[in-house]
């Protein structure tokens, strides 16, 4: 088979240069990393895979060799065929588990050296963020470190070149938090707390998605973490930690979202109090609707409000029935919540 | 019994056509649908397997072609979000469950007792109940499926997703149950292995001695008994906890939804090389046969197999490392997950070694032997990145997993096994496989399995995760989900050039005679295809290479004979030989047709079916079968010389 050297060394040349290409365009591409939890493993990533792919070219290269240097005669069914059984290839064995053995050593080292070293944050956390996997979306709990907290949605706001712990729960199933840009996946269990923590040296906007199949709508769970200069972020939290704007939202869209959707949304300082779906204290200042998979614009809410299930097949907000007039005025008061 | 006593039975020459006329009367399975439902011939049953995983094989491979579509591009609605997570859920339960294990259970059914010099296996009738069981695990698991209510959680099956709460039909319970009756299959076809191993290798097979598929299948057998009750034991309480009320994995009273993570990939992680194991050994024995010289290292090769399976056992965490578990707990795991890579590591050069010294004969089977080491280092230098835990953090449940683990589960699977396929379907049928039609197959399987499952590396690398049953645009995976929706057509295209050869050299294939590849281990001693009692007279070997020895040199001085021996046919009899040295030991008489098997899975079956339901009426009905198929199974015999001799056949 005069192909497969070829082949496997022409595969691997154009899996370098797509991975070099492609990490401009595919925003949950890990192989750059953002911050100072990213980078240690970005460094062992690369390690390990260009280990893997030496070793793929020399076994190649070697199988190569070994059918091509003294190859047999063609095949003859059922005659007697010449034995070789003098050469001895033990040879073969030590050198090539020696070698096997000293590579999988360093790696082992390596691999623990990175892992003790991004086991914790260096400094003290900036802010602390409860973080439950819900189906199918990322229900946020801030605790600001002066005590005061508020909730928001798939859509993390954290300060560049602060720590953030994170404490993932699970809410339902099981889900996985991944930002490939700052920090490998970590998984969020009901009934237990994982604390990891990233970090993000520059302000930016890093894609994350759930990682743990978590049934019908796995596939539309993503996350984005918004990082902003620490002033920004200061400011976007206190923001946060506000109720609605009453000079500018209608009374009665108020009284028709607390009465439609107050069981399970809630907006901050109002009676709709539900903690089943996403806050929607400041709905409209995030990117974002269905966590992550539709821009968040009037004719988009408008769409989702009138039909959740045509947006996001199986998700579990109902379409409520209602006259059209009242549906305007949730809408209003929605766009009004920023 | 001692050796004197052994001398001193008749022996005669395997030629004698009166002798061959007088064992076929003994050993042929009744003729008619009686005979082929009763018949408990290790080459019936293992021909059986090999056909049904294969059938298998081939609905998960259209389910898979089915959901690549829908991946081709992003924002495909070919497939709702339901469909596609059934259809994925019951691709990796049929390629895992019914297609990988099974069909090496098929391959080491037909073939141990050859290779060994034995009659049948240890536990005919044990070896009937494992196929009918695994039948009817089959058609359990797919049952619901059928009707529209697949298991739809991935074939890890996590809870709570797998919960009541979270999954209200059938189809967990189906697939629990249907999980429990393949443990059984599994766990006596084990049994039936280890116990065949210690006892019906013939005289002179001392364990140094035997090929190193028997090791395989040998270590994998050993592990099964070990690792299946963990998932029998999770799938049971899965079934209470949705069934009974009880909160084994429900955090929300007390329970663990960790706890079924751990239960299953304790069993999970060695199965996996279960299923790898044996399909290595094939090749470490069909591969020399084509370099034409014995293989490298056989004793370091023997070692290294037993050595995957022992660290097998301690690498599950690898399936758990972003669950949050201590970081000296995961230092642990990664370091031995990346040093079970060693084991391999031994396997790889000695195959290398082996075609370096010898003089390679490119025929099919040595295309797909050899091409299957460049498959394994690539499944096995991915394997090793994710045994790093902070790399695996990155890598794991994306796209690139799924590349690792079809480099795997294909490159040591599925390409040996199709090798081993053209390698000995002429001792299964007496007819040779197309060679020229075998090298378009072996070709267009190899293009097609590159095209399709190289991509998926750079999908993962590119972030791709999982068991996503669409992508947004943005996401640039577009181009690389194309190409490995069209290699994936061209490897289902090698899969079809493969069928047509086996139907076409059924029918038309050269006449192979009894050693077509002048091969040195015993199942080339006897006819092809064997007769029901595989030899006439039991062989006594002495050496590894039985029927190569007259040319091997002074390293293998040994004299086997194979053509002249004791007969053992007063009654359906086999030789017992001690477990290590194979000495001659006590003659065992073997059980002929017989449906207690059969009934007792299509009882086992009822009653998973009762207990899936709920009710209580069709388990009664199905404890009450199986109680009565095993008073069948075990009333003593007197065709067995169980109860009185048998006076000797004329």
């Amino acid at each position: 088979m005069p192909h497969i050297e070829i082949f496997a060394s022409g595969l691997i040349t154009s899996f370098l240069f797509r991975a070099g290409q492609a990490a401009e365009t595919a925003p949950l591409q890990y192989l750059t990393g953002a911050g100072s939890k990213a980078t240690p493993v970005v460094w062992l990533t690369w390690g390990v895979l260009l280990i893997s792919i030496a070793v793929v070219v020399i076994i190649a290269g070697l199988l190569g060799g070994a059918i091509w240097h003294r190859p047999g005669l063609s095949w003859v069914v059922g005659q007697k065929a010449a034995l070789y059984p003098d050469r001895d290839g033990w040879r073969w064995l030590w050198i090539g588990t020696g070698l096997s053995a000293l590579a999988l050593l360093i790696s082992v080292v390596w691999t623990v050296k990175v892992l003790a070293g991004i086991q914790s944050p260096s400094t003290r956390p900036a802010v602390t963020i409860e973080v439950t996997g819900r189906q199918w979306w990322w229900q946020l709990h801030y605790i600001l470190n002066d005590g005061r907290d508020f909730y928001t949605a798939n859509e993390i706001h954290i300060p560049a070149g602060g720590i953030v712990r994170l404490k993932l729960r699970g809410g339902d199933v099981i889900h996985s938090f991944w930002v490939p840009q700052l920090a490998g996946k970590m998984d969020a269990i009901p009934g237990l707390v994982n604390e990891t923590w990233i970090e993000a040296s520059h302000p930016g906007v890093y894609l994350g998605q759930c990682t743990e199949y978590c049934g019908r709508q796995h596939a539309k769970m993503l996350v984005r973490v918004v990082a902003q200069s620490p002033a920004d972020f200061r400011a976007w939290s206190e923001r946060q930690l506000t109720g609605p704007d009453r000079t500018s939202v209608a009374a009665g869209g108020e009284q028709a979202f607390a009465a439609h959707c107050g069981r399970c949304h809630s907006v901050r300082g109002t009676a709709a109090a539900g903690t089943l779906g996403p806050d929607l204290s400041h709905l409209m200042a995030r990117q974002t609707l269905g966590a992550g998979i539709l821009p968040n614009d009037p004719a988009t809410l408008g769409r989702w409000i009138a039909d959740p299930q045509a947006q996001k097949p199986g998700n579990l907000m109902p379409a409520i029935q209602m006259p059209d007039s009242e549906r305007a005025g949730i809408l209003a008061y929605l766009l009004a919540l920023r | 019994m001692s050796s004197t006593e052994y001398e001193r039975r008749p022996t005669a020459a395997a030629e004698a056509p009166a002798l061959a006329k007088q064992m076929d009367l003994l050993w042929r399975s009744a003729p008619g649908l009686y005979g082929w439902l009763a018949t408990v011939d290790h080459k019936e049953i293992g021909l059986r397997y090999i056909i049904t995983a294969f059938a298998f094989l081939m609905l998960g491979g259209l389910e898979a072609l089915t959901f690549r579509l829908q991946l081709s591009w992003s924002n495909l609605h070919l497939l709702t979000p339901e469909q596609y997570n059934q259809l994925f859920t019951v691709h990796g339960m049929t390629m895992i469950f019914l297609y990988a294990g099974p069909v090496l259970s098929g391959f080491s059914n037909y073939l141990w007792p050859l290779l060994l010099g034995a009659r049948d296996m240890a536990l005919p009738r044990l070896n009937a109940l494992s196929y009918w069981v695994y039948l009817c695990s089959g058609l359990v698991l797919y049952s619901g499926f059928a009707i529209g209510f697949g298991p739809n959680v991935g074939w890890f099956n996590y809870v709570p997703l797998a919960a009541r709460a979270y999954n209200q039909g059938p189809n967990i319970d189906l697939y629990a149950l249907g999980m429990v009756l393949l443990g059984i299959s599994t766990t006596v076809g084990a049994i039936n292995f280890v116990v065949t191993f210690l006892r019906m290798r013939c005289p002179g097979m001392s364990i140094d001695r035997v090929p190193i598929l028997i090791w395989g299948t040998l270590t994998a057998s050993a592990a099964n008994i070990f690792a299946i009750p963990a998932v029998s034991l999770a799938f049971l309480l899965l079934w209470m906890d949705r069934n009974l009320g009880t909160h084994f994995f429900d955090a929300t009273a007390g329970g663990s939804a960790l706890l079924w993570q751990h239960l299953f990939w304790m069993f999970g992680h060695p199965w996996v090389y279960a299923i790898v194991l044996p399909a290595m050994g094939m090749v470490s024995d069909g591969l020399p046969v084509f370099c034409r010289r014995p293989l490298v290292g056989y004793s370091v090769v023997a070692l290294a197999t037993i050595a995957t399976m022992v660290l097998g056992f301690g690498v599950w965490v690898h399936h758990m490392f972003a669950t949050g578990l201590p970081g000296i707990s995961l230092s642990f795991f990664s370091a031995a997950s990346i040093i079970i890579a060693l084991p391999s590591a031994v396997g790889v050069f000695s195959w290398l070694a082996t075609i370096w010294t010898g003089r390679p004969v490119f025929t099919v089977p040595f295309l797909f032997f050899a091409s299957f080491i460049l498959l394994f280092t690539i499944g096995g230098v991915s394997g090793f990145m994710t045994g790093s835990v902070p790399v695996d953090w990155q890598l794991t449940d994306t796209y690139f997993v799924v590349a690792h683990l079809h480099y795997v589960l294909i490159g040591i699977n599925v390409f040996p096994v199709v090798g081993a396929t053209y390698f000995w379907f002429p001792k299964f049928t007496g007819r040779m496989m197309d060679e020229r039609l075998g090298r378009w197959n072996f070709w267009t399987m190899f293009t097609g399995f590159h095209l399709g499952f190289f991509p998926m590396h750079i999908a993962g690398l590119l972030g791709m995760p999982r068991r996503i049953y669409t992508y947004g645009e943005g996401m640039g995976w577009n181009w690389v989900n194309l190409v490995t929706t069209i290699g994936g057509f061209l490897f289902a295209i090698g899969v079809l050039l493969f069928a047509w050869n086996v139907v076409k050299s059924l029918k038309a294939g050269e006449r192979a005679g009894a050693n077509p590849w002048d091969a040195p281990t015993l199942e080339w001693a006897t006819s092809s295809p064997p007769p029901p009692y595989n030899f006439a007279v039991i062989p006594t070997v002495a050496s590894r290479h039985p029927l190569w020895e007259d040319r091997l040199g002074p390293a293998e001085a040994g004299r086997s004979v194979t053509h002249h021996g004791l007969v053992l046919g007063e009654g359906r009899e086999a030789l017992g030989t001690t477990p290590l040295d194979a000495e001659p030991n006590v003659i065992l008489k073997m059980p002929g047709d017989t449906l207690a098997p059969l009934c007792l899975a299509l009882a086992m079956a009822v009653l998973a079916i009762g207990l899936a339901l709920v009710n209580w009426f069709v388990a009664a009905l199905g404890v009450a079968l199986a109680a009565g198929a095993i008073l069948v199974w075990l009333w003593p015999s007197t065709v067995l010389g169980e109860t009185a001799e048998v006076p000797p056949h004329g």
